[in-house]
């Protein structure tokens, strides 16, 4: 479904991603887990085209968004780039809803705007999403009226709205305090019962165990383990049990 | 005192100045008509990644913000001409004020919409949005709401401006004061010109404090 291969990507020099290669399947849920600036955000936003990899090589089903000819990526051309990337979504730390709009706008009008669905259909599709998400009551309030954790929930019914293949997170709960975090776990945790494909960034450890298929580790730029959750915790990796240590902490 | 103890030439001195103040509204709503929308394609043009685009539309800014209003009128009024043949004097200051005014707007605008979040763009990008409907029906919305304040100030600023427009002798409501009050030798005329233009901004005000409320709707 997806595969990035040899990804690499650095800021001003400074290798951020050295060689990573990650595939997910259909309807697998992969969690990506490590430590702050082991470069878990800038995988996932090159994978969805918010950043620019320096060279390696992403496909989405049989479709290539970026290749590598002589070590140089080359990207596919803008409007092809537009209609692979919606088939990724794609749920913010810091959610992004678009304040000057309702929350039934910010749900219908990328549907009715980039998809060109009627108004009726959209706002039957963003009521039965609201109400998924335990907001079926909130859809004519306005994004600064909602907490942190209605705001998150949104943000994953407003990219679910576009019918994606794949629903990436990065690290969707932690502007969240513990009782909103569960709120929006909740939601997510109900989507992998669905068989949604997902790959999650997250630092709920207990929570990737419970909903991954397959966790991946990063560490300083590479992948340094991955297996099933069941796996990951056995395995010896040596980074990997420092990282879990400070976690019990 | 000469006309505000004597009612019929008070009557005469308002008449007078309410047909000046007739063409300071021209000004006005010309130069914002002209300026407003202009300032935009500014902004745009400063923003632009293109160095050939980006390099002269700076330059025009500097000129136009580090000179003086009543320069640039009269360049507008006596240079203009021998480019394009004799153009009314009316003419000339709504085009001094109009490319004046347009500076200053578009640093306003520019201020705006390099205010609002990455994430708002990053948002509109996975979700597909196009590069242009990104700016006119995310951005731009949000950036209107911000400029409000700093928008309002500057055009307090051009409805005192318009009395610039003397300098070539147009007979706004300034010069109008400004000769009868040098035929009379009383300030009394200049003293209501000035009423006149507190009144208007009075006016200026309460609409965007109107405008304002319209936007409160949300806030981010
Ligand atoms: N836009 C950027 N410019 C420069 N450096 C960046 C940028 N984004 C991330 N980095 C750097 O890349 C590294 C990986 O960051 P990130 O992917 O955000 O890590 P994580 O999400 O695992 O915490 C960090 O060292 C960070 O400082
Ligand atoms: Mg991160």
């Amino acid at each position: 479904m997806l595969s990035a291969s040899h990804i690499r990507k650095t800021f001003d020099g400074a290798e951020v991603l050295r060689d990573v290669s990650l595939s997910v399947k259909e309807g697998e849920v992969v969690a990506i887990i490590g430590r702050s600036g082991s470069g878990k955000s800038t995988l996932l936003r090159c994978i969805n085209h918010l950043e620019k990899i320096d060279s390696g090589e992403i496909t989405i089903g049989k479709d290539t968004l970026v290749s590598s000819v002589d070590g140089k990526a080359v990207y596919a051309p803008q409007d092809r780039l537009r209609a692979l990337c919606l088939k990724m979504g794609f749920v913010f730390q810091s959610y992004n809803l678009f304040p000057h709009w309702t929350v039934l706008d910010n749900l219908c009008i990328p549907q009715t705007a980039v998809l060109h669905r009627s108004r009726r259909e959209a706002e039957k599709k963003a009521l039965a999403l609201l109400s998924r998400v335990g907001l079926g009551d909130r859809g004519s309030a306005y994004p600064c009226q909602l907490s942190g954790g209605q705001q998150q929930r949104v943000a994953i019914a407003r990219a679910l709205a576009l019918d994606p293949e794949i629903l990436c997170f990065d690290e969707p709960t932690s502007a969240l305090d513990p009782e909103l975090t569960r709120e929006v776990l909740t939601v997510i945790r109900d989507l992998a019962k669905e068989k949604h494909t997902m790959l999650i960034v997250t630092h709920e450890m207990k929570f990737a165990r419970e909903v991954a298929d397959r966790i991946v580790f990063m560490h300083e730029g590479v992948i340094a383990a991955q297996g099933t959750p069941d796996e990951i915790m056995k395995g010896g990796n040596e980074q990997l049990l420092a990282f879990m240590g400070d976690l019990d902490q | 005192m000469q006309y505000l103890n004597d009612p019929e030439r008070l009557m005469k001195l308002l008449t007078q100045l309410t047909h000046g103040f007739g063409t300071t509204l021209s000004i006005f709503a010309m130069t914002l008509i002209i300026s407003l929308p202009l300032g935009m394609i500014v902004a745009l043009g400063r923003m632009s990644r293109h160095k050939l685009i980006s390099a002269p539309v700076s330059f025009y800014i500097l000129i136009m913000r580090g000179t003086p209003l009543m320069l640039q009128l009269f360049a507008v009024y006596f240079f203009l001409p021998r480019l394009i043949g004799p153009i009314p004097r009316l003419n000339a200051v709504y085009i001094a004020f109009g490319l004046n005014y347009a500076a200053y707007f578009a640093e306003i605008y520019r201020g705006g919409i390099m205010s609002i979040p990455p994430g708002q763009y990053e948002a509109a990008q996975v979700l597909g949005f196009t590069r242009s409907q990104t700016f006119m029906r995310i951005i731009l919305p949000q950036t209107v709401k911000r400029v409000l304040l700093p928008v309002s100030n500057e055009v307090i600023t051009l409805v005192k401006d318009t009395s610039l427009a003397t300098a070539i002798a147009v007979s706004e409501m300034f010069l109008t004061a400004k000769n009868m009050t040098s035929s009379s030798g009383s300030v009394e005329p200049l003293f209501i010109a000035g009423v006149f233009y507190l009144l208007m901004n009075a006016v200026v005000t309460a609409f965007f404090n109107f405008l304002t409320n319209r936007f409160n709707y949300y806030h981010d």
